[in-house]
């Protein structure tokens, strides 16, 4: 089982990972002189959300060839979901005051808790929001798409079209999610400070881990023959209905297990950064995600996480250093990386490593 | 003895237009059937019929004289015992030879069997003796795109093997082979028959007469004429619609 989960470059990645997840933390907390700063370890925090985020996507479009543009759907509601229970944790200390309703619901003049607000004051019920909403919403969307065998660019449409939906569901005051301001402002976790050092560095372990369990699973399923009988799905559709296999119950479940991870990344992603907003369902962030896959190489799972760590730190050092040309500097790295790189970054990589390693004697 | 397929008066059209025109056929286990006609004869379709990929307008599809075939998907097709071989050689391309073949081997074609699917000595041993069959078990660890046009036909062929079908229909297998490698095809499709029951849409007369069997020729959606090959094609009706005025 180790050897078929953990290939070469699964296991310098993960190795890679475990030596930051202990490195960061005692950098930041119990080195003097903090070599590692606080800002940065809720930077890389980040970076973990989004590279789990990647890999969600390149499981169903990697190796089931489903090109999903509304990935940002799940992340976003499993963030929503997580963010419900860290509004309901600020309870009385809000600017209002209000013992049971949030700031902006104060605001809005509400009187009691829509019901859906209800049971989220549990971290656990919490948690599984943050799985069964996403979900939930991929495998009834799943469910109607592929059952009617909507396909390739109309499918990639679709989710295009469901994450806007969603988009300008949640901008509205009578929704009851906040709005376009979201939800933020939160104080504590589990009873945890958010503010302070020792939480964040917890986050940061939390993010590396959920990574790591991302990675395993989606491994997991890649190399067992389900994973084979989706990249036939992807090369050769009507011939795997054709041996016998039921695609769209292949697909909805590779689907349904990539949004439930899509979510988990969105609600480690809420405390990290310390909001959830509707722009984080925009359509134009679902995209970025196939640019972070595609660049690190499709297919490959650590590729996905590699590509969207590149990018988002690419983004973190332009944007401070010069913000107008960050959009530019994405499109370009898109398309040179498709040009010149078809296999993303990591394949890159690996075949220049190839070229210098010394060809093994093969004895006849 | 009873029937393994039985067509009666189906017909099926598309946009007004009578792919499948009241045709009725016969199959019988074991059979080694070839079905011949020209272009937009409907051969085609009333394969997308019996495998359930088209719905006919009318008439009935048995198999084993009991399960009605209009009911049912590609994927039911397949789990009845249905093989189907494509005119152009359709594997997967990314997979190798031997996982081709894995991946088709008669298992559960459930979602979580096919996940917690753990291959056996007997499925490995199954897997070799079908790469023997096919003769690619020296290519098993290639790519199946890298394939010539001729091994990806003979793979298919592995592939519905694999499956264990009673029935196979094959379409167009002698396309793009060599002289020698259409004769083993031929061959090959001749020694399945008998256990199996075969069904071949063909276009190559040389092919057709090698495997020496049945033949129905489809005209305009329906039959037009039935028996062997010297018979049918002595016919002035076939002679007339096939083979040319």
């Amino acid at each position: 089982m180790f050897n078929r989960l953990i290939d070469r470059r699964m296991g310098i990645f993960l190795f890679g990972l475990f030596v930051l997840t202990v490195a960061v933390p005692v950098g930041n907390l119990a080195m003097s002189g903090q070599p590692v700063p606080s800002y940065a370890v809720a930077l890389m925090a980040k970076y973990l959300c989004y590279a789990l985020l990647a890999v969600s996507l390149d499981l169903v479009w990697g190796f089931a060839g489903i090109l999903s543009l509304g990935h940002g759907a799940f992340f976003a509601l499993g963030g929503y979901a997580m963010g419900m229970h860290l509004m309901r944790e600020i309870g009385p200390r809000g600017v209002y005051g209000d013992p049971l309703l949030p700031d902006f619901m104060v605001f809005l003049n509400y009187d009691a808790l829509p019901w859906f607000w209800l049971g989220f004051d549990n971290f656990l019920f919490a948690v599984l929001m943050v799985v069964l909403v996403p979900g939930l919403l991929a495998f009834v969307f799943g469910w109607l798409a592929f059952r009617s065998r909507v396909t390739g660019v109309y499918l990639s449409i679709i989710t295009q079209a469901m994450t806007y939906a969603l988009m300008l569901t949640f901008f509205r005051n009578e929704l009851g999610l906040g709005g376009n301001n979201g939800l933020t402002d939160f104080k504590d976790v589990l009873g945890f400070n958010l503010q302070t050092d020792s939480t964040r560095a917890g986050l940061f372990v939390i993010a590396a881990t959920a990574l790591t369990a991302g990675l395993l699973i989606s491994r997991f399923i890649t190399t067992s023959k389900l994973g084979k009988v989706l990249v036939g799905v992807r090369d050769a559709e009507s011939r795997t209905r054709f041996i016998g296999y039921r695609v769209e119950g292949f697909k909805l479940f590779v689907f349904v297990i990539s949004a439930m991870m899509a979510g988990v990344a969105g609600a480690i992603y809420t405390p990290v950064v310390g909001i959830i907003n509707p722009g984080e369902f925009s359509p134009a962030n679902s995209i970025e995600i196939v640019i972070w896959v595609a660049l690190g190489g499709r297919g490959t799972l650590v590729g996905a996480a590699i590509g969207a760590i590149i990018v988002a730190l690419a983004k973190t050092l332009l944007t401070g250093w010069i913000p107008e040309i960050w959009l530019f500097a994405l499109g370009g790295m898109f398309v040179l990386v498709t040009l010149f790189l078809p296999h993303g970054v990591l394949g890159a990589v690996e075949n220049t490593l190839n070229k210098f390693r010394p060809k093994k004697e093969t004895t006849v | 003895m009873t029937s393994q397929l039985y067509l009666s008066g189906v017909s099926c059209s598309f946009d007004g237009f009578k792919a499948i025109n009241n045709l009725s056929m016969v199959i019988q286990k074991g059979e080694l059937h070839a079905v011949i006609g020209p272009n937009g004869a409907g051969k085609t379709t009333m394969m997308d019929i019996i495998t359930g990929k088209t719905r006919p307008d009318e008439g009935e599809v048995f198999w084993n004289e009991t399960v009605d075939l209009t009911k049912i998907d590609e994927a039911g097709s397949a789990q009845l015992g249905i093989g189907r071989k494509f005119q152009k050689p359709t594997v997967f391309e990314t997979l190798t030879v031997e996982d081709n073949i894995a991946i088709a081997l008669k298992a559960d074609r459930g979602v979580l069997a096919t996940l917690f699917d753990r291959q056996t000595k007997k499925q490995a041993k199954k897997i070799t003796e079908l790469l023997e069959l096919v003769r690619l078990n020296d290519d098993r660890a290639r790519m199946a795109a890298d394939l010539s046009h001729g091994q990806k036909q003979w793979l298919e062929i592995g592939m519905l093997l694999a499956q264990d079908p009673e029935l196979l229909l094959v379409d167009e297998p002698a396309a793009g082979m060599t002289d020698a490698e259409t004769m083993r095809t031929a061959d090959l499709l001749k020694s399945i028959a008998g256990e199996r029951s075969v069904v071949v849409v063909e276009h190559d007369m040389e092919f057709v007469r090698a495997l020496n069997c049945k033949v129905t020729v489809l005209h305009q959606g329906s039959v037009l004429a039935e028996g062997t090959l010297d018979h049918v094609s002595a016919m002035p009706e076939v002679i007339e619609v096939y083979l040319g005025r």
